[in-house]
């Protein structure tokens, strides 16, 4: 584990205590989750109980405890995004993946997730990865996108 | 300090400030009933049975006692319709978790609430938080706290810490309204006090 990272990430913050989520935000960008070893850093150059930390790390579905994908797969099975067909295209993200919601493959390429809305309901089905938003996705076009990203 | 005069019940009360509710009516020997109320831990306000009815003025509404602060005029009720028909909802809803909990059973038959209202389920722990704070405000140790939320809310021994304290500690133990903490602990011991020990052992 490169601790050398983490302490940086916690020296960008002065070691406050108050900055722990956006420790934690900046660890899981970093590795794409929170190893124990690194919140245990953190739990000690921070002086916050590791309680606390566990609490907060699995509050919000921004963290992850276990080793996620480099690339986060969110697809929108929100109703507009459902009647236009989002569910063939989480059948083929599932194919060219191998994996199925809520799921990350064993090479650590991808993690998949559903989602109710993503708020752009017009380009539906949309699907976005790594925070970049592709819309109006048929299931071979969803197909076409995962590749470019292998 | 200054003094606090409040009515609870109809009695002159006398508190001071920065007291609670709570404190005020128990020191005057009007009793309320709590769940996640410790004398030894911060204020938490989780479980709601405190509930009372408060008011300055003739207006009064709901607070809850265990950590509402005792105020110069305040009239307050500890018991009324409205205060049994929520707490005997609160605890009824708490009975689906832990329908074998001596202490819900007892304020049951207080407050006429039954076991088969709402559909059983099992999760025993009712997130008083005792435990967790007993832990960390009284013994600083934080070998145990809550993980995830809503309905998925759960206590959670750390391993690596509750190897190294709790065998010699165990004092949240009879603070548990329901031995949930018991099952948790013993989970925990045997999915991972072998390894942890040994890991300890190593690094000495
Ligand atoms: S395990 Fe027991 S003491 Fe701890 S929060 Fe749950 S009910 Fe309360
Ligand atoms: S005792 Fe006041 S909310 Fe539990």
């Amino acid at each position: 584990m490169e601790m050398d990272r983490i302490d940086q990430i916690v020296d960008r913050y002065r070691a406050e205590p108050s900055a722990l989520i956006q420790v934690l935000l900046d660890i899981q960008a970093m590795f794409h989750w929170l190893p124990t070893e690194a919140l245990e850093r953190v739990s000690r150059s921070l002086g916050v109980p590791m309680a606390r930390i566990r609490h907060i790390a699995t509050f919000y579905k921004a963290f992850s405890l276990a080793p996620r994908g480099r690339h986060e797969i969110h697809l929108c099975m929100g109703t507009a995004c459902h009647v236009r067909g989002a569910p063939r295209v989480l059948d083929s993200l599932t194919e060219v993946t191998g994996i199925g919601p809520g799921e990350t493959d064993l090479d650590l390429d991808f993690s998949l997730e559903t989602v109710n809305c993503l708020g752009c309901c017009a380009l539906g089905p949309v699907m976005e990865i790594d925070g970049k938003t592709h819309g109006k996705m048929s299931p071979a076009r969803a197909a076409a996108v995962v590749e470019s990203y292998k | 300090m200054s003094e606090i005069h409040m009515h609870i019940d109809g009695a002159q009360v006398l508190a001071t400030e920065g007291m609670t509710v709570l404190e005020a009516s128990r020191k005057a020997g009007i009793s309320i009933p709590t769940l996640c109320h410790h004398e030894a831990l911060k204020p938490f306000g989780g479980c709601r049975l405190c509930l009372v009815e408060a008011g300055l003025h003739g207006r009064k509404r709901l607070v809850v006692s265990c950590v509402y602060l005792a105020q110069d005029g305040l009239v307050v009720r500890t018991r009324s319709q409205r205060i049994d028909r929520i707490r005997k909802t609160l605890l009824e809803l708490l009975l689906a978790h832990a329908p074998d909990s001596p202490q819900l059973q007892d304020l049951a038959v207080e407050y006429g609430a039954s076991r088969g209202r709402f559909e059983k389920e099992p999760s025993f722990c009712i997130h008083c938080g005792l435990c967790v704070r007993y832990c960390d405000e009284v013994k600083g140790k934080g070998a145990i706290g809550f993980i995830n939320r809503g309905f998925k809310k759960e206590i959670s021994f750390i391993p690596r810490i509750a190897a190294r304290e709790c065998p010699t500690c165990k004092e949240c133990f009879p603070l548990c309204p329901t031995s949930w903490l018991q099952a948790a602990f013993v989970l925990v011991e045997a999915f991972s006090f072998k390894q942890q020990k040994e890991v300890l052992s190593k690094s000495t």
